[in-house]
């Protein structure tokens, strides 16, 4: 079973209905056992970084998460959870799980594309993901093809190791990162067409290695 | 770099799509599910559904279209139309829409802007706006107003202001909807948007008017716009959006092509 965990933080059931969709089952949970006893986990979320870690904090999962990562099993964070994995976020000045190294930083206004135009902050829309090396779960995804993100804080691991994919918007930041058995994205892959259910399809049957950290 | 986003609007009314002309004589043109497969499975990058059904006790209907739609698309889409209240918000993205848009209820009552981003993510709400071109005043100085209740209200509120305050509530998109343009295929509003798309930090999604690839393309580079709503041009079979999205590229614009 695939447990989703549930921390209050945004649209949980996209991502159920994303996996039904492809014909895995999967359980959104707040229950540490639940996690405990689930085979793969997701970490989605959407919302601010400070509430988040209070909510985790409050029921107890910033424990569980620990324990999942340090257990082995498939371990897969989507936009809010692929940045409270690392030490801390500008977002609240917040202390998150510090799975990973780094911090999660703003979008600095103002922020300029190539040609000089002004950029917006969120980050919406659709934008290319260039992947840094292999990862299983990116197996079969077509370089250069766009994923959907919404979001005005990013990810900045510090270990070069755990960086995975990147994206350009007026800078250059992490859209993929992780370690061992960990994998995150910012990108939302439950509302990114075919690549996305892509990417959701590969985790579901990762054994939760990377060679990278073997 | 940020692709350009390409929509496709569909008008659903007790359940059935429909496309009018400035907001008037509308007609059924087919099933929103089917419709929204189809342009998921020609490259649209998000979709939006207003519900124009008129009574409210016929609003389930548009809830059901709302589940079988998030059931098989994977994509983004908004729903708007008839949402008054944080629990209208709530039913309609816990039905599976990734967004919601006001617009009526947001000019009387401001404050379900900043009440919905609070609840749900400023990501989720969508400030809808009808505009007119009318003579600059003082009270207008843009020389824009805003209408409500399906552009048949004026309201003395100038288009620019409604913007940028919407923007300091908390939402977190703009769909800017040109009710002179509406329907009539002459291309975009191209004085208006980019006035809103320069003064706002947020995306601007520009609607009404679009007639071929021209204008989608004027509105996307010199009317600064961040998406381009589509209808009737889709709608009615003239252009496939895989062949717009084409076009678009080999005259520079980023759009997704591969997926």
């Amino acid at each position: 079973m695939i447990a989703i965990i549930d921390y209050k933080a945004g649209n949980l059931a996209s991502v159920a209905r994303a996996l039904n969709h492809l014909g895995f089952e999967c359980q959104i949970t707040s229950d540490a056992n639940t996690i405990k006893g689930a085979e793969r986990v997701i970490f989605p979320g959407v919302g601010s970084a400070g509430q988040s870690m209070q909510d985790l904090q409050k029921m107890g999962l910033d424990r569980a998460i620990h324990d999942l990562y340090e257990s082995g099993k498939p371990f897969l964070g989507i936009c809010l959870g692929a940045q409270i994995i690392l030490e801390e976020s500008e977002e609240n000045q917040t202390t998150c799980l510090q799975l990973l190294a780094g911090t999660v930083k703003r979008f600095s206004i103002p922020l300029h594309s190539g040609d000089g135009s002004a950029l917006k902050v969120p980050h919406m829309g659709w934008n290319e993901v260039a992947l840094k090396r292999i990862h299983p779960v990116f197996k079969g995804v077509t370089p250069g093809c766009e994923f959907y993100f919404v979001h005005s804080y990013y990810p900045a691991p510090t270990n070069t190791d755990t960086i995975i994919g990147t994206t350009d918007y007026g800078i250059t930041f992490t859209s993929v990162l992780g370690s061992r058995n960990l994998i995150a994205v910012q990108f939302h892959p439950e509302k990114s067409g075919l690549p996305g259910l892509t990417v959701l399809k590969n985790f579901c049957s990762w054994d939760g290695k990377d060679e990278a950290f073997a | 770099m940020l692709s350009k986003r390409i929509i496709p609007c569909l008008d659903v009314r007790d359940g059935k799509t429909t496309k009018g002309i400035r907001f008037k004589d509308n007609r059924d043109i087919g099933d929103p599910v089917e419709m929204a497969r189809s342009y998921y499975e020609q490259g649209a990058d998000e979709i939006v559904f207003y519900d124009i059904t008129a009574s409210s006790d016929r609003r389930d209907i548009m809830i059901d279209v709302v589940r079988r739609v998030a059931e098989e698309i994977f994509i983004p889409f908004s729903v708007g139309g008839g949402v008054r209240t944080l629990e209208d918000m709530r039913t309609v993205l816990l039905a599976g829409a990734e967004k919601v848009s006001v617009n009526t209820a947001a000019v009387l009552n401001p404050p379900i802007i900043s009440d919905g981003a609070t609840a749900f993510g400023s990501q989720c709400i969508v400030l809808g706006m009808d505009v007119k071109k009318v003579k600059a005043t003082n009270a207008i100085p843009s020389g824009y107003e805003i209408v409500i209740h399906g552009g048949r209200t004026f309201t003395g509120i100038d288009a620019l202001a409604w913007a940028q305050k919407a923007q300091e509530l908390g939402a977190g998109e703009i769909c800017l909807n040109s009710i002179d343009a509406d329907g009539l295929q002459q291309g975009y509003e191209l004085e208006l948007t980019p006035l809103i798309s320069e003064n706002v930090t947020i995306p601007v999604i520009a609607s009404g008017g679009a007639g071929n690839i021209d204008h989608m393309y004027d509105v996307l580079t010199k009317g600064k716009a961040d998406a381009a709503l589509i209808a009737s041009i889709v709608h009615y079979g003239t252009y496939t959006i895989k062949q717009i999205k084409e076009d678009l590229r080999a005259r520079g614009v980023k759009v997704r092509l591969t997926w």
